[in-house]
This record gives C-alpha cells, structure tokens and sequence, in this order.
C-alpha cells in the first residue's frame, strides 16, 4: 500500500450528485480515502465506494458545486477513514470530518483506528448492569438507564429533547465523579443554536474539560454527516476501552443522519425501501448503535443517547421504526403531555428501557422497583384507556372505580412527571410513587408483594381501607 | 481442487471474480489476500459472482480468489452444545481467544474442538451390517444429552472394527467395508447447510410442544415439529418470548439463532443460560443449548447464513432422536440479508425491494421443520420445531416477510403494541393470534390433561370473545349502563386475561406454568366467575361482590408453585364461595327483617 502514498490521477468520468467517478487506478481499495484538488487548490475529501477494472466511484464528503471533470486531480491517500486518538482530544472540538475546530492543532495521537469499527464479540461483551441516576423519575423509576446501553431520545419538533438530554448529561458525570467519566458529543446538520444550547450546558456544569465535541451544523456539508457518529464513537470507544471511562455519547440529531444515508443512496440509483430510505439502513445503524456496551475485563462503558425528530411525530416512520428495533428501548416524548406543560413530557406507555431489570432490584435500586414499576404502569394504561372512554360516555357514566384510575392518571401526570428542573432521587421517585398508590384497596396491588404493599404502602392508606371495610 | 481467480469488481459485500474455472454454484470461496470467507451465488460469462460474509474494505481490483470445490458446510459432532458460535459455524469464543474482543477479518478457526477427547462407546460390532442413520456408538455430551454417532446418510456395510475409548472428533472410531472399500469414520461429519437432511418419513403433528406459557399451551399450542412464527413491532416482547421459550420449553436441544439482533441480549443469554438450572438433569441450561449468533453489526452476508446453520444443526439432533427447538430471531433480518445481496446483484426487486425468490426460501427454511422418523434400520423419532421472530416495519402485518411466513407457518403469535404499552407481556393478542395444530392436539390433552379440557378452553374464549363485544358497547355508553350480569363477566375477562393470560418472565415461579398448574388455574377462574355471577342471583349488590377478598387470592394464584395444585385453587374457591354465601346470608336476613318488619308494620327499633 506504500506505493500509493501520494498517488495522483488527473480528471473524472463522471460527477453526479454526491458521486464522482473516476478510470480505475491499479492499487486503489475499497473504503480507500481520497481527495479532489481543484484548479484554485481547493480540497474535498471522499471515499471509495465501488470498484471495478474500468472505473472507481467515489462519495464526496462536501459539496460537488465548482468541480469538473477536466482539471480535477485526485490524490488517493494510504488508508480508509480514521481519526488519530488520545486522551488529549478531552476538551477539544472537531468537525464533522474530524478536523480540529477549536484554533489549535489534532492532538498528538497515541494511535490511528479506521472509524469503521469492529464488531464486539458477542462473548466480550459484558453485561450492562450498573444503574445510572438521571434524576427523572419517567426515566429513574419506570425505564432505567443502565451504563452501556442505548437508549435514543424520540422527539418531534419543538419538543425539549435536547434539554432531557442535557438532564441526563449533567446527572450522569456528577455520579461519574468518583470514577472517569466523558461526554462525546456528536452533532449531525443540527442548528447552531441547538449546538450551543448543549456546549453552554457542558460548560455550566464544568463538564466541557470532559466533553469531546464533534460538530456538523446544518450549514455543513450533508454527506460529512456519515463520517460524524463513526468519528465520535471511534473517540468513545478509545475513552471507555483504552482509557477506562464511563463514557456517554450523546448523537443528535439521527434523523438527518440518515437523510444523507438516503441522498447517498439515491445517487448510487439503488432500489429505495420504506420513503426512499435505502434498504440496508436498519445494518448502517446498527453500526453506529451497536458500538454501545461494555468489554469483560475492560473498566469502561460506552452508553449511547441518540436524539431523533420523529417526522410528523409519526413513531412508524423509517428512522424511528429500525432505530427502536435496534436500540434497547426508546424515551417517547408527547406533544399532547408538553401542550399540559408538563415537564419533562415523556410518555411512559410507549417508552421502554431493555436493560431496565438488569440495573435494578436489591443492591442497586431496591427490591420492590420492578413490582412497583409494573403496577405504576398498568395503572396508568388503564386510566389513559378510560379518559379515553370518558371523552365518549361522558363523566357521568363513569363508576366510582373508574374514577378513581381517572384520578390516578391525572396525578401521576400532574405531580409525578411534572418534575420540572427539580431532579429526585431514586429513593424520591420510589416514595412519591407510593404516595400514588395510596388510596387504592390492596386487592387492587395485583402486580406487587404482599411484603411490598405491608411495608412502603403509605398508612393513611390502610386507614381509609378498614375504615371502609368495617 | 483449488482453482484460482482474481477479483475483477468490487460492491459492498458483492465481489466478482474472473478465472474461477470450474466454480459451481454455493461452492465456498476464499477471497482476497486475507482470505475472505464468501460463497458463490451468481456464474455469467465467466464472471462468478461471490457474496463475502465478512467486512469487504481494503480490498481491491486483482486480489486473488480461491475456490474451495466445496458448498459451505458445517461441522457436526460432539462438542456443538454450549458453543457460541457466528453465523458460518466459528465458535466465537475461540475468535474472542485468537484475535481479542473484537471481531476482525479473515480468521478461520475449526468449528469443534479439535483437542478434546470424549469417550466412545461403540453399538456395533465387527461384522455387523449397518446402513445410513444407523447408530455407530455413544458419547456423552453435557449431563443431559448422550450423543449418538450414526452412519453418515449415504453410506452403508459392514462393519470392520470399532474401537471403544477416549478419542479426538477426528481420530477414526468405526471401520465399515463398503462396496467402494474401506471407509474410516470418526465422530465428526460435515454437511451443506442449504442441503435439508434427509430423513425417512415426515410424521403427523400430534404432540404439543409444551412452551411453559400459559396463553400459548393453552390458547395458541403448537406440535413438536411445527412452525411458529412470533411477528411484533420494536418493544412488544418477541426476543423475550424467543428466550422465555429458549429456557423452559419442552425440548432435548435448543438452538437459538440471534440473526441480526443486539449484542447485549446475546450477551444476556450467554451470562444468564449457564446459571440457569435445567429442570431435568439439575445442570445448566446451556449443557442443552448452541447458540448461533449473528448480531446486526455484524457482516450482512453471514446473517443470511446463519439460520442455515441452525437449522442444520437442529437436524442433526433431530436424526439422534431428540426433539430440537430452533429459536430465530428474527427471519425479517434473515429477509433484509437477502434483499441487500439481490440489490447489490441488481436483481429485479419484487414488493418492497425484496427479491421475488424471498417467500420460495422462507418457506423452504420452515419446511425444514417437523417430526420425523429418521433413517437407520430402527429408526428412532425425532423432531424440530421452529419458532421465529418476525419484525415488521412499523408494527404493520401486511408486509411482505410477515405476509410470506404467515403463509406457512402453522401458529401465529401475533404481538401487540398496545399490550406491550400497558407491560401486558406476554403481549400476545389473543383475537388476533390462531393455531392450526388445535383439533390434531387435542386427543393429547383430553388424555394427558384432563377430560373436559377441550370445554374449559372454550369457555375460556367464549368469555374472552363476550368481553370484547361488551367492551365495545362500554365505549358508547359507559360501563353503568351495562347490566350487572356483563360488568361481572368484565371482571371475570379482566382477571383472565391480567392473571392467566399474562405471565411473568422475571418471577421465579410464574416464568413458566406446567400443564396441571394451567388447567387448574383456569378452572379456578371460571368457576370462580361462575361463583360471582351466582351472587347476584342472590340479588348480592355488585359493589359488594366486586370487593369480595377472595377475588385478590384468585388473582395471586400464579405465584404458587404447581405442586401446590388443585389443592390451593380449590380453597381459594371455597373461600371466595364462602364469602359469596355470607354476603348472600347477610342480604337474606336484611330482607327477612325487612319484610317481618314490614308484615308487622311496626319501625325497626
């Protein structure tokens, strides 16, 4: 591969779209980086993308405007995608591609790693198992978050996603203190006032010295984007593995991820699948979100927190669909919950956290979590599915049961969501939840322990429930 | 029986070569420098399309390609059970030991354990005449399975020697004369996993497959040897049925294929399976159990192999006469493997990309399924029972992967997001799901179960069926406006479908439910119904009856181990009988007073 070092062709066959082609070099790989140099001296990077012995088609990572196919010389350089790694890049701020933003230059690298990265050996891989205190009870109590896991943020326009994620940001390194603990953040095409919203919440909490930044803002260039998530987690597997941090990774926004996905697809004529998206975007993401877990043997963890705008709000939409047939659960935001003005407006029936019973019980969070968790729940389907009814029958066809899951429901939105900025603790989100359940009969409690309901359920309870007995 | 080639183009996993005389169809190729694993699937004007089953980048114009003369195999022998291995049969944690945590490219490693050596005990001896599926000898595999070593299918003889001891797989254990001379057998055989392996006579479906989950054995069975397919949208629960059934179900072996899925579940299968007890032989699960596993980040072509892989295996067990359960999760994974190699080929797409060819195979795959008597001269009995995951985009049946297992799979556990929404799991829509295997399983339960089973299991979908009409009135008018008669068969439906119907994978006694536990639970519930309704004939007042204690004790009855039954469900109901008659007796006196009162015109008191 030396020979190729530096190995230049002049002129292209083809531009179009994204793509440009080019007479087959021998040497030239799959995966192989290469960049145009324009008349003006002008730099664009890309990569190999097919290969045969009349012709290399190659993806540009930046805009095509400006190129043609007469003066162009491409250099092809010695390797695929990489970025250089060390413990320095703490702090720092790079672009999409990985250059160095922030005015001073890459960090002297321990190492390179092609940003493709490796599958985990399903037998290396350790059991996420340790619980992670976000401070919000939806969360917390009802769908936890276990370090090495991956639990994306659905969202829809103009729903705070990005301030839940900075909540679980700044919880997540405060418990992380003791330990090592980084934050990558990647963003893909978002808005410069989205990214400074986050970069401003780092740097409140004093957790930017700890932060790798990776920004593609929306006036960057759109194929760039599928360098950007890889970039981040090639420099959060380096924390977690080579440098034993807890390392949370926070990707916002996916959606415009696998817009560019599909403008590469379509470039490339393939056979769209579902809305135009290619057919392989459920194995593209499952690149990105599987590089999520923990190493037997290895200290640190890499959790994953992608943000996704649903489109329409419509949680059967492509992006959503293959990201939650991926991810281990999702936290579903509600339009009609932030309309109430509750915050954080999270809709717990369609959320759902995988590794929730892995990261709590006795020993992590206590031992009556799942019982109560599981009864919080059918509780709260069941009042939704009346409130439903009642804006049918109307209130006066509803029994007195029927009312009391009405009540229920409009509590748990009003006072046990409805957290605001105030974090609760585990022991918190446990007791307020308890405090619920009050004033149902026992008989009622079918999901939890008699041992439970005897010792957490409040008093005042079993008051009210003799009384009403004898 | 090499013949060499060189790469001539290069798309994603889809590699063409020149040169490769000879090449057939399937045949395996080593392609690259670093020797790449891919198989042949396309041959046109010289041009041999290979599909590549690991990671493709780096690789370039001119490589050499070797074909291996040979359709991709696995290796059967002892040594399989307990094995992680990836979607090509190479046992991952021997990759884990020669190349580190992560998976890199190129390594080939053999798929059983070349150096261990298992005891040998021979069935036959010199001069015995045997044929193919014929049983040369025994090991032992793990504390559950001894592992029998059979004449490979298209050989047979007479036998020369057999040698009794501790050999390696690969050492030679029986001689046998054949027509076309000696041949030298070891415990180790090889087979072309797209090849089903032939079997005697396919046999009538007519025993359940016992899975341990209520609304399953009860609701929906299925035969061993039947197909099952489980399709749901993301968070209804399909990986936690596939596993729930991995560990309690009623099989010898389980193979349990995770096909483009999460590593961290298979990493929860690997951690957990091994701690688990196997109710039968007090060993672990795992002792019972091949896992082959294929996460989605994993190479897409190797996904496409690895329920052939599977099911080769589970075949092989099969012909030693056990009954085999082969997990899939999911054949939607499977089905995009395919549709991202035929669009790579630049095949013409049928409905929604997929190649046209995609329903031929999967039902080729699930026709593997079924019980068999296998070859050999006594044949023994043997089945492999398919259940596989489906994931449908966006929740919605009528896509196609969904559309062509439907087809021919013979249940259907259809899961429901709502369910799952209200952590009603198994969230299995008991409207929505159906069994074929129903009236053929039927005798068994009458005989093994209990006699009025076939009526207890219709009332039981009466009710539920009741339910639903009732329930569609409530949204029009309200549940006080229902007759007291429905709102009793509302709590009765409710208590059925939150105690029974539901199961929890994660409790120590109700994860899973043996057949007596089933038929005394539901018998309990619907006399227990029956009981209620009864009181208001007593002209009980409904609020009093729906507060009834007992109601809670029948409620709780799955947290009680099996051997407690019919004993504790029939003192729930005496109790709950009990309570009914008093609340009865109390109303009778009131009236008694009242009318007396009445009749004597004075005021009480």
């Amino acid at each position: 591969m030396e020979s190729l070092l530096n190995r230049r062709s002049r002129g292209l066959i083809g531009i179009s779209g994204p793509l440009v082609s080019m007479r087959y070099l021998p040497g030239v790989f799959l995966g192989q980086m290469i960049e145009l140099r324009t008349e003006t001296g002008q730099q664009r990077k890309g990569q190999v993308l097919e290969l045969s012995e009349e012709m290399t088609t190659a993806q540009l990572f930046e805009t095509t405007q400006g190129i043609d196919t007469e003066s162009i010389s491409v250099r092809y350089l010695p390797s695929t995608a990489r970025f250089r790694l060390s413990r320095e890049i703490l702090g720092r701020a790079f672009s999409g591609s990985g250059v160095p933003i922030d005015g001073t230059p890459h960090p002297i690298p321990e190492l390179e790693r092609e940003i493709v990265g490796n599958a985990i050996n399903p037998t290396a891989r350790d059991k996420p198992s340790d619980f992670i205190q976000t401070g919000i009870s939806a969360i917390d109590l009802l769908n936890t978050l276990v370090r090495g896991q991956k639990l994306p943020i659905f969202s829809g326009a103009g729903l705070p996603s990005n301030e839940l994620a900075v909540q679980i940001v700044r919880q997540a390194s405060v418990l992380g203190e003791e330990e090592d603990f980084a934050i990558v953040f990647a963003a893909m095409g978002i808005t410069h006032r989205d990214a400074a919203f986050f970069l401003d919440a780092f740097q409140t909490t004093g957790a930017i010295q700890r932060t790798v930044v990776f920004l593609n803002l929306a006036s960057d260039p759109t194929i760039e984007r599928l360098l950007t998530p890889r970039m981040a987690l090639t420099a959060a597997e380096h924390l977690a593995f080579d440098h034993d941090m807890h390392v949370l990774v926070v990707l916002t926004d996916m959606a415009n991820y696998c817009e560019a996905l599909r403008e590469i697809g379509n470039a490339r004529e393939e056979i769209p699948g579902r809305r135009g998206y290619p057919g392989y975007m459920y194995t593209d993401l499952a690149s990105i979100y599987e590089r999520a877990g923990r190493i037997r043997g290895r200290e640190g963890s890499v959790t994953q927190i992608p943000i996704l705008t649903m489109p329409d709000d419509d949680i059967t939409h492509p992006i959503a669909d293959l990201t939650g047939y991926i991810t281990e659960g999702q936290v579903v935001l509600s339009r009609e919950l932030h309309r109430k003005g509750v915050f954080p407006p999270i809709d717990v029936l369609p959320s759902l956290s995988r590794l929730m019973n892995l990261g709590i019980g006795e020993g992590k969070t206590r031992a009556d979590h799942r019982n109560l968790a599981d009864q919080i729940y059918a509780f709260y389907a069941r009042g939704r599915d009346l409130r439903r009814m009642e804006a049918i029958v109307g209130e006066d066809a509803m029994t007195t049961e029927d009312r009391r899951y009405l009540d229920f429901a409009r509590r748990f939105e009003e006072l046990y969501l409805n957290q605001g900025n105030r974090e609760r603790d585990i022991e918190t989100s446990l007791a307020e939840a308890w405090q619920l359940l009050a004033g149902f009969p026992v008989t009622e409690l079918t999901r939890i322990g008699r041992q439970w309901i005897e010792k957490y359920l409040p008093a005042d309870n079993e008051d009210e429930e003799s009384e009403a007995s004898s | 029986m090499q013949a060499a080639g060189s790469i001539h183009s290069i798309a994603g996993s889809a590699v063409e070569a020149k040169g490769l005389t000879g090449a057939r169809m399937y045949d395996v190729a080593k392609v690259g420098e670093r020797g790449l694993m891919g198989e042949i699937i396309r041959i046109e004007s010289g041009v041999a399309t290979i599909q590549v089953y690991e990671d493709t980048s780096g690789l370039s114009i001119g490589e050499p390609v070797g074909c291996q003369g040979h359709p991709l195999t696995v290796e059967l022998g002892p040594g399989l059970l307990g094995v992680a291995f990836d979607g090509i049969q190479r046992p991952l944690d021997s990759l884990r030991q020669e190349e580190g945590d992560f998976i890199l490219r190129g390594t080939s490693i053999p798929s059983i354990d070349r150096d261990r050596s298992w005891s040998f005990s021979p069935a036959v001896k010199q001069g015995d005449t045997v044929i193919g599926g014929d049983l040369l000898g025994t090991t032992r595999e793990g504390s559950r399975i001894e592992h029998r070593i059979m004449v490979p299918p298209d050989i047979g003889g007479t036998v020369v020697e057999a040698r009794q001891g501790d050999f390696r797989v690969e050492e030679t254990v029986v001689r046998i004369q054949t027509g076309a001379g000696i041949v030298d057998l070891s415990m180790i055989t090889r087979w072309p996993v797209r090849i089903p392996r032939p079997f005697a006579e396919k046999m009538p479906p007519d025993q359940p497959f016992i899975t341990g989950q209520r609304i399953l054995d009860t609701l929906f069975p299925i035969a061993r040897g039947g197909t099952a397919i489980v399709p749901g949208g993301f968070g209804t629960g399909k990986t936690v049925v596939e596993q729930t059934l991995a560990k309690y179900a009623d099989a010898d072996v389980i193979i349990y294929v995770g096909c483009g899925e999460r590593g961290n579940e298979m990493t929860e299968v690997l951690t957990e399976f091994p701690l688990l007890e196997d109710p039968q032989t007090g060993g672990s699960l795992m002792e019972r159990t091949v896992l082959v596993v294929n996460t989605s980040n994993m190479p897409v072509a190797a996904r496409e192999a690895s329920i052939y892989t599977g099911i080769t295996m589970a075949e092989y067990y099969r012909d030693m006469g056990y009954d085999v359960a082969l997990m899939a999760d999911s054949t939607s994974r499977w089905a995009e493997a395919l549709r991202e190699i035929s669009s790579r080929l630049e095949e013409m797409p049928g409905e929604e990309g997929y190649p046209t060819y995609m329903g031929t195979r999967l039902a080729t795959f699930y026709e593997r399924a079924g019980m068999v008597r296998t070859l050999g001269s006594n044949g023994r009995t043997g089945s492999v029972t398919v259940v596989s995951a489906v994931s449908p985009p966006g929740g919605d049946f009528s896509e196609p992967v969904t559309q062509s297992s439907m087809r021919v799979a013979g249940a259907l556990w259809a899961l429901d997001t709502s369910l799952a929404h209200r952590r009603h799991y198994p969230a299995i829509d008991w409207t929505r799901s159906y069994s074929l295997f129903t009236t053929r399983l039927t005798p068994w339960y009458v005989e093994q179960v209990a006699e009025d089973w076939p009526v207890q299991r219709q009332r039981l979908n009466r009710m539920l069926e009741r339910e639903k009409e009732i329930l569609e009135m409530v949204q029009l008018v309200g549940e006080d406006a229902i007759p007291d008669t429905e709102r009793v068969l509302l709590l009765g439906a409710r208590l059925i479908r939150e105690n029974f119907l539901r199961q929890n994978a994660y409790h120590p006694v109700d994860a899973t439910c043996p057949m007596k536990k089933q038929y005394w639970m539901l018998s309990a519930f619907l006399e227990g119904y029956e009981v209620i309704l009864s009181g208001l004939a007593e002209e009980i007042p409904l609020e009093d009856l729906l507060a009834v204690g007992a109601i809670g004790d029948l409620a709780r009855l799955n947290e009680l181990t099996d051997d407690r039954f019919p004993s504790a469900s029939e003192e729930v109901l005496n109790r709950l009988k009990e309570d009914v008659s008093d609340l009865a007796e109390q109303i009778r006196t009131q009236r008694e007073r009242f009318e007396e009162e009445g009749e004597g015109g004075e005021p009480a008191e």
